[in-house]
């Protein structure tokens, strides 16, 4: 039987935009994602490494001292930040380190820009038996060395990369590049919801979890379904994977806080729905940053895992029908909600997710106690312990 | 109408040997230098040439075409720039063609830029990502302008995919000779040439070889088997880093002898056949 591999397009946005090298593989892993869909011993052995290694379900905490200073609105973490590695970044990779195994594929690649995905991958090559080369931009290697050394400690190669603007966005073509040269033997763990079908689906597919769990949550704890779902948005993994299951749920405000950088005014920011236009980039059409030409523009935000002037073609979606929302925090607003959380809650969060406290500020501000916003707590902090001392000036 | 890249092809084939194209990004060096070096294949035999479109995320390039797009962009150089050097060549009397990315295309306004490469005297554009999926409305501007479509078709590809593809190109079939970005490499693949017998089974369309044919022996290799032969990095190299005057000679060199081989080489072949 042919499978009819569908197009992957969300609206107009996503598709393929690929050398031809690469399309066979992608039309074999888009198959393969059709086809364990339905594949019960793959859910379960997926389902066991949830449960036995990376710790899901991951639990939803009450923040009650932080809601004060949100308009005393009610503030529920849906704890990502509590899962093996420290983010969500483990749910995809998982799945896509598993996809690998059956594919009869011994080698795997990753871009990674905090980090996070980066490590994330080379744990589950680790606990898979298969060789992993992470492609890191040499700007992200310095931002984030702490995750530079855990990669390499769980056997990982690292591979600085010095092109362009040195950050995730080149660190992407690199992975292209060696994708594109070793298809036959690798297989490429893109660490977000970009990139070309299947991947925004499959992605999504292994993140969706996040919302699945979270929605049974916040129903059991309080009854009703949340006032406003928020999230941060780099690719949008962690978004679109507490998003998705509440898309039906028209009631549901969905948020996805952008990084706003010096504020986007200034044109340095990492805000590709709020302050860029639809274009093409690593593979499938979505908003972006770039200029008249086309050419992609640098982004920029203290966070890594944030600086990428891309998003998720399913994200550009929604935010032209209007069912989600897209805002811009900057990187001042950023570290306030930062600093917040760490001291009202005791959670250190990653400057990533702390873009998604500063929108529950915002927003719990705007509709005081009666509402309930449920956030993503993507991940956490360690990793930028260093970044946050040096902002504060406490080194 | 035919263009003028397929009416080369035409006379190439009639002469019993490839066609020779040489591909340099517009803008590198600089805007003129690129000209001077263009002008240089030209004079060496070239049968066409293809203008890279300098882009800021290529993925499909090796360290040498990323360095020297690089420098174009630093240089600042603009779609009018791609445009005019086009121009440049096709007033020299060469067939010319534009090698480039999508996203450029898309914000100029796909129909605005068929018509601009048609308005340039150019015969067509080669886009190494622009998936078949995702293709029609440029093809149907291309129609419009009565320009070619060229598709990259790699070694990966599978037969039921190949008919697709070629389907919706004309001037030349673009054949990728390995799995891998552009580069130099100090042998030819020999998927080159099982891709090459591949695509004769469907299509009639003239296929040209290029990625990592470099040397003047590798050229005359591909030209017994193809009906053109596509040189990149090799090119650049020889300017890259270097005096411009100097590189020019180095790039003179290299070009007429790479001439030489690809004419000499079907000769040769197809003369005991
Ligand atoms: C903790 C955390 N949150 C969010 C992100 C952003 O990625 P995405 O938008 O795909 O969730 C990252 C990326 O590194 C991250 O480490």
């Amino acid at each position: 039987m042919t499978a009819t591999v569908d197009t992957g397009l969300f609206g107009p946005y996503g598709g393929r935009y690929v050398p031809e090298a690469l399309i066979a593989a992608l039309d074999e892993l888009a198959q393969m994602h059709q086809e364990l869909k339905n594949d019960q011993s793959f859910a379960a052995e997926l389902s066991h490494l949830h449960k036995t290694y990376s710790g899901r379900p991951s639990i939803l905490t009450e923040a009650h001292r932080f809601a004060d200073y949100c308009g005393g609105a009610r503030i529920l973490l849906k704890r990502e930040d509590l899962n093996h590695t420290g983010s969500h970044k483990i749910n995809n990779v998982l799945g896509q380190a598993l996809m690998t195994k059956r594919m009869g594929k011994k080698r795997v690649i990753a871009e990674t820009g905090a980090g996070q995905h980066g490590v994330a991958s080379a744990t589950a090559a680790a606990l898979l038996g298969l060789e992993c080369v992470v492609y890191m931009g040499e700007e992200d290697t310095k931002r984030q060395a702490l995750n530079v050394a855990r990669m390499r400690l769980l056997g990982a190669t690292v591979v600085p990369v010095t092109a362009g603007s040195r950050t995730l966005k080149d660190a992407i073509n690199e992975a292209m590049r060696d994708w594109v040269t070793n298809v036959e033997t690798t297989h490429y763990i893109l660490g977000t919801v970009a990139g070309p079908h299947p991947f925004p689906v499959m992605v999504r597919d292994f993140h969706r979890i996040i919302g699945d769990e979270a929605r049974a949550q916040v129903l059991e704890l309080t009854g009703a379904l949340p006032t406003a779902v928020l999230a941060c948005v780099g690719g949008g993994s962690n978004a679109i994977g507490i998003f998705y299951p509440f898309i039906d749920d028209k009631s549901v405000r969905l948020i996805g806080l952008e990084a706003g950088g010096d504020g986007l005014e200034t044109g340095r920011h990492a805000s590709a729905i709020s302050g860029g236009r639809p274009g093409v980039l690593h593979g499938a059409r979505s908003y972006m940053l770039q200029d008249e030409d086309g050419q992609t523009i640098e982004s920029h935000s203290i966070s890594a895992g944030l600086d990428y002037p891309g998003v998720g073609p399913e994200h550009a979606h929604l935010y032209d029908i209007g069912r989600a929302e897209y805002w811009s925090i900057t990187d001042k607003e950023a570290m306030e909600a930062f600093s917040l959380l760490c001291r009202t809650e005791g959670i250190i969060p990653a400057i990533e997710t702390a873009h998604a406290l500063a929108g529950a500020i915002k927003l719990g501000k705007e509709l005081g106690p009666k509402a309930t916003l449920l956030i993503n707590l993507s991940g956490r902090g360690d990793k930028d312990v260093q970044t946050a001392a040096e902002y504060f000036g406490m080194v | 109408m035919a263009t003028s890249l397929e009416r080369v092809l035409h006379q190439a084939k009639n002469e019993n040997r490839a066609a020779l194209i040489g591909y340099i990004p517009a803008g590198f060096p600089t805007v003129e230098g690129c000209k001077r070096a263009i002008d240089v294949l030209i004079d060496s035999g070239f049968d066409a040439v293809e203008i890279g479109y300098p882009y800021s995320d290529p993925v499909m390039d090796g360290p040498i075409i990323q360095e020297a797009a690089d420098q174009a962009l630093r240089n600042g150089v603009k779609a009018k720039d791609v445009l005019a050097t086009l121009h440049h060549a096709t007033e020299r009397g060469a067939a010319a063609v534009v090698m480039t990315y999508w996203n450029p295309i898309e914000q100029f306004g796909v129909d605005e830029f068929a018509e601009a490469i048609a308005q340039a005297g150019g015969s067509g554009v080669i886009t190494p990502d622009l998936s078949f999926e995702q293709a029609q409305p440029w093809n149907e501007s291309a129609a419009r302008a009565g320009i070619n479509t060229i598709y990259v078709v790699a070694p990966s590809t599978t037969d039921e995919r190949l008919r697709k593809v070629t389907g919706i190109t004309s001037g030349f079939i673009y054949a990728a000779s390995l799995m891998g970005v552009t580069g130099t490499r100090t042998s030819v693949s020999h998927s080159a040439q099982e891709l090459v017998a591949r695509i004769r089974q469907v299509s009639d369309l003239p296929v040209a070889v290029g990625l990592g044919v470099s040397t003047p022996e590798q050229a005359r290799e591909v030209a017994t088997y193809a009906d053109g032969v596509i040189i990149g990095s090799a090119l650049i190299k020889e300017l890259l880093g270097k005096d411009f005057d100097k590189g020019l000679l180095g790039l003179q060199e290299l070009a007429l002898s790479l001439a030489a081989a690809t004419k000499s080489a079907n000769r040769e072949v197809r003369g005991v056949q």
